[in-house]
């Protein structure tokens, strides 16, 4: 297939490319502990954390397991947890 | 309608980018760029030229500015010098690499450290590789004429490129010269309204620079090549064309002044030119053989059209006014890299001359001239280049 001049192609197309797989640790939610304060969501700098059902979920496609999160969750509610295979 | 005003350089540019009708303007402040945004600014706030001036806290953000007002598919224009330049740089291969078709002026000066405000081409060659078209010019009157012809070229549909018009400070800038200049319904025949294929849209997003990995990052550079390359004969037609209009031709990629059988063939771009020129002509009356190659058009390099010009030179002097620290000169480098190994070809001297302002004038070009015909005559290229006008005493 050929190249678009400047690598301009149709918006949204970064939704089809998945970084989940770089990740060497997961970001894993103490649900008890949370208090639904959405630091971890506004930190996230691949929104990959929403809010779901008043809880928040990690969308682990996209989650480079940065651990900003964690490092941010005033409630200590997120376990960075080694990937295995 | 043709006019013909006395105007100083920086005027001239801004009267040529008006007339090019540019919906954005965005640029900050730097000597020797100065004159050109203020008078642009002056003419927007006044109404007499229909833009958006945008103000921004750096070079960085101007240049972010005219690359996202580009991507939004209006014309945009934007100038700089030195560090200012440099800090811009970052997003001038973002935005070549997008394939953004703004038209800037680099007004020449050298970088610091030590601090100088005095003109050398450092600044605009250290950004040789960022996919920029490079035009030098001699005057204001070509600064004028390159600057139209500029927008045309940025925005051909075979370049789409953003192309940076060079010109000496001060020595150019803020000196006045006869400019002559040809009527806005001119301009606007010349060059139409910029219509690009993609422009940024809500109802049809799209994102320009996408992620390129290992399988595919070579063929966009690769592309930005060819782009150039190709451009060469498009950028020789639209100068052409121009020069239809204007009645001035002031070459095409190059010109060759006097280098019919030379023998000392200087190679030069910029201001220096005319001081050259002026050399050659007494050289040439007491019957040297010497001739010139001026560069107007550094990026694309015009390798094929000096191949043809340097053929039965002996000797080619390349006047470089930058340096590329623990090697030589860019354009010294640039040519012995297409004529080395070539059969019959000239030797190629790199002569580092015009560092933070150090004059070039008559006398230092018959020395440049002298030097390129002893190490000729005795077979000795140099190791390394030779700096006109150094005085090693003074090197700690």
């Amino acid at each position: 297939m050929r190249i678009s001049v400047g690598a301009v192609v149709p918006g949204g197309t970064s939704r089809e490319y998945k970084t989940g797989s770089w990740r060497d640790k997961r970001p894993v939610i103490d649900e008890d502990l949370c208090r639904k304060c959405g630091i971890c969501e506004s930190v996230c700098p691949d929104s990959a954390v929403h809010e779901k059902d008043e809880l928040y979920e990690i969308d682990y496609d996209y989650c480079k397991g940065c651990g900003l999160c964690a490092y941010e969750c005033p409630a200590d509610a997120i376990q960075m947890v080694r990937e295995e295979k | 309608m043709h006019t013909t005003e006395v105007l100083e350089g920086s005027q001239a540019v801004a009267l040529a980018v008006k007339a090019c009708r540019p919906q954005v303007v965005s640029a900050y402040p730097i000597s020797p760029q100065t004159h050109i945004v203020e008078a642009l600014a002056g003419m927007i706030a006044n109404g007499e030229m229909d833009s958006q001036y945008v103000r921004v806290e750096s070079e960085f953000s101007a240049a972010s500015v005219v690359s996202g007002a580009s991507a939004a598919g209006s014309r945009s224009y934007t100038a700089s010098s030195s560090q200012g330049l440099l800090l811009m740089t970052e997003v001038l291969y973002a935005s070549a690499g997008m394939r953004l078709p703004f038209v800037m002026t680099g007004v020449n000066r050298a970088i610091s450290a030590p601090i100088t405000i005095q003109v050398d081409h450092q600044d605009t060659v250290s950004l040789r590789d960022a996919g920029l078209i490079q035009f030098y010019v001699e005057s204001s009157q070509e600064a004028y004429d390159t600057h139209i012809a500029a927008f045309k070229i940025a925005e051909d549909p075979s370049i789409m490129l953003p192309v940076l018009v060079c010109m000496d400070g001060w020595i150019l800038t803020h000196s006045y010269e006869r400019i002559s200049m040809i009527g806005q319904e001119e301009v606007d025949g010349f060059l139409p309204p910029f219509r690009p294929a993609n422009f940024l849209d809500v109802n049809d997003p799209k994102t320009w620079g996408s992620y390129a990995e290992e399988d595919v990052l070579m063929e966009f550079r690769y592309a930005i090549h060819l782009a150039m390359q190709r451009g060469k004969r498009r950028i020789k037609e639209i100068f052409s064309e121009l020069a239809g209009i204007t009645g001035r031709d002031h070459g095409g990629l190059i010109e060759a002044y006097r280098t019919e059988d030379a023998e000392v063939i200087l190679v030069a771009m910029g201001s220096v030119v005319g001081t050259i020129k002026e050399s050659i002509d007494k050289l040439r009356s007491q019957g040297r053989r010497v001739g010139l190659i001026k560069i107007r058009c550094y990026r694309p390099f015009p390798f094929e059209d000096i191949l043809g010009s340097i053929a039965g030179a002996k000797v080619v002097a390349v006047l470089d006014a930058n340096f590329s620290m623990g090697s030589e000169g860019a354009l010294g480098m640039d040519l012995k890299a297409k004529v080395c190994g070539r059969p019959g070809a000239p030797l190629v001297i790199d002569f580092v001359a015009g560092l933070g302002g150090r004059e070039v004038n008559e006398e230092r070009i018959l020395e440049i001239v002298e030097k390129a015909e002893e190490m000729e005559r005795f077979g000795l290229p140099l190791d390394e280049s030779y700096w006109v006008g150094l005085d090693p005493d003074r090197v700690p």
